[in-house]
């Protein structure tokens, strides 16, 4: 079977398997909470990774485009980038992938069912790049939270002084023509 | 062949598992952006809190006094005594678990510590060990643990991370207000000079020079009127505000958060436009010159020391009553804890609204006014000449901050407000407003920039809540009536969901008044273009 339609056909049973692994690395009885509760607003956590797994899993049935791979990516990266989470094992969830499509494959009775070597070198392929996006979205949300940090401090103390009259700065000066 | 590992071989012996230990046993972990710098001894002193030091949480030896047991203990027993409350709130609960996914710091970290029920035991489970029967002979078997060093850092570790904004007790059966089980705790963490800078600063300024950063009188007033001057330059209308001016018939004071940190300081310009506007008779007192109350976040009676600034202010002005500006816990102070600290305040008269005659029986004993309410008194009189289009460039939601909000069932007012200014106002989803607001992340003391992270995870089931009417609605702006909301939103939304802004309701009301012998207008206060006017020349404003 090609990897396409494999991707299409076992898209459920994948998809639950990769949402259990990714909850899963969150204590017991949060997992709990995380894959019981079906409302976004009360369960923001769950619904947004689920839902960039959907969107992610498309992306991955066909080739990966940057451009609509990273918005998904970001739903879930930017989640566990400001969680109790090391890098590695923040972006985790797209290598397992890997693991989850290959059991999957093995478990068809029908040989014909199975993907080749060939298809799972292209499909890992795909997760690659996928991983190599999602350093990029990690680091990219890293650097913003210490951006916010920064940014803080440095208009807390500026504004202030500028507010007292505590400044004499240079002004505005407008171009000469 | 070549051992090639599996996809999650790669990442096993990192941090993939949750601890093996159960939640008694697992000692809290700090991590840079997970907890907040201690307090400085100096500031310890000014005020008379214990246990004055230099010290750090990461530190192995938090350096706690000799007999530090014995004074939790003592600290725990009087409490118990005096609060009836808090010993109920220490038998009663049946660990229903209603509360366990209620709050946001559960919610955005997943951090099981942070259910209201887990973090109410790490208190429980000690008061049951040493003032329970059950808990002294049956041990954990009760839910009972000895106190350790350990123990006390995992309070302070959970302790300063509930915000108070008490959205859990809103779901208990039997009325828990587990916020009150942190500020009992945060107390006793305080016996021990356990406590943080971004607290314990600001009540020390507030104690000796009036304000959260101590911004002295001249500097105060030079503040306010960089403002008027601002206002001069969009409106072409000169205000001339009052300082400290006895005889005044109202006093008037807001968070001191408005006078420095953008964009409450635009706010703060609504308020001075509006005051100016219908001509009330008030002044502004450089002294209590903050509505903000972290005594709330220390102890009951540095929350009764600060608060009783503003009220001894009004007596010396010899003011009628108090107007109050856009705060958050300052009006929790005000609505549940004053009365029956340093009220009534019979010197005072039952404030009156001079332009309508409107008299505010709930503020009856207090005697200190909401400005929303005053506002929206004002609009439903027709006092006000609005001119809506002016925030038509602005797509608005409301936060309900949690404390007017739960704290005073200040639901309805600002709505009105918001209706009356702008065209375009959207609510977010019913279970993330009014009583069930999603708190901001960094209420309680918490808006600190070390703190960043975890201000990030409390912060996140508001921001996907924006998020949601930013992408269904194209809400660009986001309200509120906090100061601590307003300095701490721009954070969250620049991360969570960027596009969005930071708004108090009295930005909007002074963008929106018609002031008499205004010139045309063609920006808002920030100096942003009026939809049409993109094209005039600003180029003098």
């Amino acid at each position: 079977m090609d990897l396409e339609n494999f991707l299409t056909q076992h898209q459920s049973a994948i998809l639950k398997r990769w949402f259990n692994f990714i909850i899963d690395t969150y204590p017991p009885e949060t997992a709990k909470l995380f894959k019981r509760e079906k409302d976004p607003f009360a369960n923001p956590v769950g619904s947004t990774i689920f839902q960039g797994m959907q969107g992610l899993y498309q992306e991955l049935v066909r080739e990966i485009d940057p451009e609509t791979a990273s918005p998904f990516l970001d739903k879930i990266i930017r989640i566990r980038a400001i969680q109790d989470f090391s890098p590695s094992r923040a972006i985790a969830f797209v290598f397992v992938l890997k693991d989850l499509v290959r059991e999957q494959s093995r478990a068809a009775d029908d040989p014909e069912e199975t993907l080749s070597q060939d298809d799972l070198t292209s499909f890992d392929g795909r997760i690659d790049r996928l991983a190599m996006l999602a350093f990029d979205i990690y680091v990219q949300c890293r650097e913003k939270l210490y951006e916010l940090r920064v940014n803080e401090v440095k208009n807390r103390t500026h504004r202030l002084l500028q507010r007292a009259n505590l400044l004499a700065e240079i002004p505005d000066q407008e171009p000469s023509l | 062949m070549a051992s090639v590992p599996k996809a999650n071989e790669l990442i096993a012996g990192t941090d993939h598992k949750p601890p093996k230990t159960g939640w008694m046993d697992t000692p809290v972990e700090f991590r840079p952006g997970t907890w907040c710098y201690s307090g400085k001894s100096k500031n310890l002193e000014v005020v008379g809190l214990p246990n004055p030091r230099e010290w750090s949480p990461i530190d192995d030896d938090w350096k706690l006094p000799e007999n530090w047991k014995e004074i939790i203990f003592e600290g725990l027993r009087e409490r118990i005594h005096k609060y009836r409350s808090f010993q109920l709130f220490m038998d009663i609960c049946v660990r229903c678990g209603a509360c366990a996914d209620k709050c946001h710091f559960f919610i955005g970290s997943g951090d099981p510590k942070n259910m209201p029920v887990l973090r109410a035991e790490l208190l429980r489970s000690v008061y049951r060990k040493d003032f329970t029967l059950a808990g002294k002979i049956l041990g954990k078997m009760a839910g009972a643990r000895e106190l350790t060093e350990d123990v006390v850092k995992e309070w302070f570790f959970y302790f300063f991370q509930c915000t108070e904004c008490r959205r859990c007790s809103v779901f208990c059966p039997y009325g828990i207000d587990t916020a009150e089980i942190t500020i009992i705790g945060r107390e006793l963490l305080n016996l021990l000079g356990l406590n943080i800078d971004w607290i314990t600063a600001p009540v020390a300024n507030c104690y000796m020079t009036g304000n959260h950063l101590g911004i002295q009188p001249h500097a105060f007033k030079d503040m306010i009127e960089f403002f008027v001057e601002e206002i001069e330059e969009v409106t072409g209308v000169k205000i001339e505000p009052t300082f400290n001016r006895k005889g005044a018939e109202i006093l008037f004071i807001t968070p001191s958060g408005d006078v420095f940190a953008d964009p409450g300081t635009y706010t703060l310009m609504g308020y001075l436009m509006l005051f100016h506007e219908i001509g009330l008779d008030y002044t502004w007192s450089t002294y209590a010159s903050e509505g903000g109350n972290f005594g709330l976040f220390t102890s009951h009676e540095m929350m009764k020391r600060l608060n009783s600034k503003m009220y001894a202010e009004a007596k010396r002005l010899g003011v009628k009553w108090i107007l109050g500006g856009e705060c958050g816990h300052m009006w929790r102070v005000i609505n549940q804890y004053m009365d029956t600290m340093n009220g009534p305040a019979d010197f005072l008269e039952e404030p009156v609204s001079p332009i309508t005659g409107t008299k505010f029986e709930n503020a009856k004993s207090t005697k200190m006014v909401h400005l929303v309410e005053f506002t929206a008194d004002l609009i439903k009189h027709g006092k006000l000449k609005l001119d809506k289009s002016r925030n038509d460039h602005l797509k608005v939601t409301f936060h309900d901050s949690c404390n007017p909000a739960r704290a005073m069932g200040f639901f309805e007012e600002p709505r009105y407000v918001l209706n009356n200014v702008c065209n375009h106002f959207y609510d977010m989803p019913p279970n993330t407003i009014r009583e069930q607001t999603f708190c901001c992340g960094s209420g309680s003391g918490l808006n600190t920039d070390e703190y960043m992270e975890m201000r990030m995870r409390g912060g996140l089931p508001r921001a996907n809540a924006v998020k949601h009417v930013h992408e269904q609605h194209g809400v660009n702006m986001l309200s509120c009536i906090c100061a601590i909301d307003r300095a701490v939103l721009p954070p969250l939304m620049n991360y969570w969901v960027p596009g969005v802004d930071v708004t108090g309701v009295h930005e909007l009301v002074g963008n929106a008044l018609v002031m008499e012998g205004e010139h045309e207008r063609t920006t808002d206060l920030r100096g942003e273009p009026l939809e049409g006017m993109e094209d005039s020349d600003n180029e003098d404003l």
